[in-house]
């Protein structure tokens, strides 16, 4: 047990709790409690979001597959950020002007059927919840790795602390966590990142060389083709980039920030930070391959790394700043969890108190209290249900849940999000229809994938060929919904149709856009 | 309202300016992503060639790095233009209707 990491791990989390209980005194309504009252600068608001973009399987997980299979982690690294200047360029500003709280509203602006509503509520809750499964998993497998913490116990540490800083602090806890939790991976990342480069005399070319020479696989780590196979796959996980545009919890965060300006403001901060980690990991990967060869503390007897696949960073950490910095980018890695399940848990409980219960079944004319009851009882209920499927699911793959998660926003929320603010022929049936083909769609091709049908159920091939659905998914959702649509004939789709022309001006111009926000 | 906002040839020319600026900026995202990402899938060999004889640098990593930079020098040409110029011309149009 590392002294260190137990003290910084101490001190990350007290600063977290100050930080909400600072939060607390600050909410007194609906609009703090989502949108931290719509205060926050574009730079604040960029850190958070590329907060949220680099998750434990950014760092760790990335630094982990460029570690094995070298080029083939940069190229996660690219489809990461591609999604960002189409947010910015296509949907970001719009979204604002249009919505309030969350994407739902934007979707059902002008889609008045509630169908449109529950099925776009429910596809963010069980994005969301995917994804949550997937980072409460990561964070009970690596705390257990660090701390020598049960299972069991490391999750519910997480689940009840996130539940804490939704509750009392609502978004300006969240957001905060997430800036904290940002600068200090900024900053570790850079630490690291230079030691490597000082160990080869800035010179990336020696850098490379000495990774090469201390790889089984010598130089073919430096092209591409080591991870992913086959063509379909990598085109996949290209275009699963942009399902970032269709998180949640990633898309309410522009709602978070005074006005438009700010809102684009943030993404181009996000974008720098981002782009910057990302050859950050690149990097890191790199160095960990020679400065780990050949020590042996950090592998086991028949020459596998401890710990497992995500541990590369964890050890270069230990090889460079020895005990106290281990300790400190464990607990690093722990507080980028922590942050990232927060937001995820807030976006649950922002969806069903405010798309279900206040949009939907009050029509807007909610009881403020009550709605704020609701997402407190939702946030607990995430929590509960978070620890619960992270203890059954605790042996699932964590990239597959993310890539399942990500595919599943790439293939529904994106598709109706892109469609519902740019084509006026959009209806309710086309939506709903369309996304619900497609959220089908996506679960069949998973469940016949590899990573379910052979390594979870043990056939020996797979009817699906590929890890990635998206290829095939994006394209049936976008065809589906267009159909669906020009086929709908009915009087309530002629209308939705006629209220494109109000929607088109106010998503242009913000005119008519909710007051408080702007 | 909506009706003089839409028939406002200063929002007319706005809108088309402004579609205009944009499809250029992902023109040039998709194009070059798309060619990184089919030379991925269909000519990986092509990546792996060193930039110069003897380096091992391949053509590979610096354009993945050329991706990740483009798409943070688009975001910031995107930015200047609409904070700068499009947000000018949103408030003269509503300030025109008010009139």
């Amino acid at each position: 047990m590392n002294i260190a990491a137990i003290f910084m791990f101490v001190v990350i989390i007290s600063i977290t709790l100050v930080i909400t209980y600072l939060a607390s005194k600050r909410i007194s309504n609906k609009n703090d409690f989502y949108t931290a009252g719509g205060k926050l600068t574009g730079l604040q608001n960029g850190l958070a979001i590329s907060g949220d973009y680099m998750s434990a399987g950014t760092f760790l997980g990335i630094t982990g597959l460029v570690y094995f299979a070298g080029y083939d982690g940069l190229i996660i690294c690219v489809s990461a950020v591609i999604g960002l200047p189409f947010i910015l360029f296509l949907i970001a500003e719009r979204l604002r002007n249009l919505g309030e709280y969350t994407f739902v509203d934007v979707v059902s602006y002008r889609l008045s059927s509630t169908s449109v509503r529950v099925f776009s509520a429910s596809s963010s809750l069980l994005v969301v919840l995917i994804y949550l499964i997937g980072q409460i998993v990561a964070a009970g497998t690596l705390i257990q790795v660090l701390f020598d913490v049960p299972y069991l116990l490391s999750i519910i540490l997480i689940g009840s602390l996130m539940s804490i800083y939704v509750i009392f602090g609502g978004m300006l806890a969240t957001t905060w966590v997430q800036i904290v939790k940002a600068t200090l991976l900024l900053a570790s990342g850079t630490f690291l990142a230079g030691a490597i480069l000082l160990e080869v005399g800035l010179n990336f070319e020696t850098l490379l060389q000495r990774a090469t020479e201390s790889h089984a696989k010598g130089r073919a780590i430096l092209a591409p083709g080591l991870f992913f196979k086959d063509p379909i796959s990598v085109l996949s996980l290209c275009l699963a980039g942009f399902g970032i545009a269709g998180l949640p919890h990633v898309l309410m965060r522009f709602f978070t920030v005074a006005n438009v300006r700010e809102a684009r403001k943030s993404i181009f901060y996000a974008t720098g930070f981002i782009g910057y980690f990302e050859i950050l990991v690149f990097i890191i990967g790199l160095g960990a391959i020679f400065i780990l060869a050949g020590q042996t503390d950090y592998f086991t007897a028949d020459g596998h790394l401890l710990g497992g696949a995500n541990m590369p960073a964890i050890h270069l950490s230990h090889a460079i700043g020895g005990d106290f910095f281990l300790g400190f980018i464990s607990a690093v890695a722990f507080a980028t969890i922590l942050a990232v399940v927060t937001g995820l848990t807030l976006s649950a409980a922002s969806t069903v108190s405010h798309d279900i219960y206040s949009q939907l079944i009050k029509k807007g004319e909610s009881n403020e209290k009550m709605e704020l009851l609701l997402s407190k009882i939702t946030v607990i209920s995430t929590g509960i249900i978070a620890i619960g499927l992270g203890y059954i699911f605790q042996h699932e793959n964590i990239a597959f849940l993310n890539a399942f998660a990500l595919s599943l926003a790439a293939a529904t929320n994106f598709p109706i999000l892109v469609m519902s603010i740019f084509w006026s022929g959009m209806t309710s049936r086309g939506a709903v229809i369309g996304g619900f083909i497609a959220l089908i769609l996506t679960m069949v091709l998973v469940l016949l994938s590899p990573t379910v049908w052979i390594n979870v159920f043990g056939y020996a091939e797979a009817p699906f060929p590929y890890t990635y659905p998206t290829l095939f998914t994006m394209p049936v959702a976008f065809l589906a919904i267009f159909w669906f649509s020009i086929t709908d004939k009915s009087e309530r789709a002629a209308s939705e149709r006629a209220a494109f022309t109000h929607q088109f001006v106010r998503s242009e111009t913000g005119f008519g856009a909710n007051t408080l926000i702007n | 309202m909506e009706k003089q906002i839409l028939e406002n040839p200063r929002f007319k020319s706005l809108v088309k300016k402004r579609n205009r600026f944009t499809a250029t900026l992902i023109a040039i995202m998709l194009f070059v992503y798309t060619i990184y990402a089919l030379m991925l899938a269909y000519f990986p060999t092509v990546l792996a060639l060193p930039l110069w004889q003897g380096s091992f640098i391949n053509i590979g990593i610096p354009f993945a790095i050329f991706v990740i930079v483009l798409t943070f020098g688009l975001t910031g040409i995107y930015i200047r233009k609409a904070n700068n110029e499009f947000d000018v011309e949103i408030r003269k149009v509503l300030e025109e209707i008010a009139e």
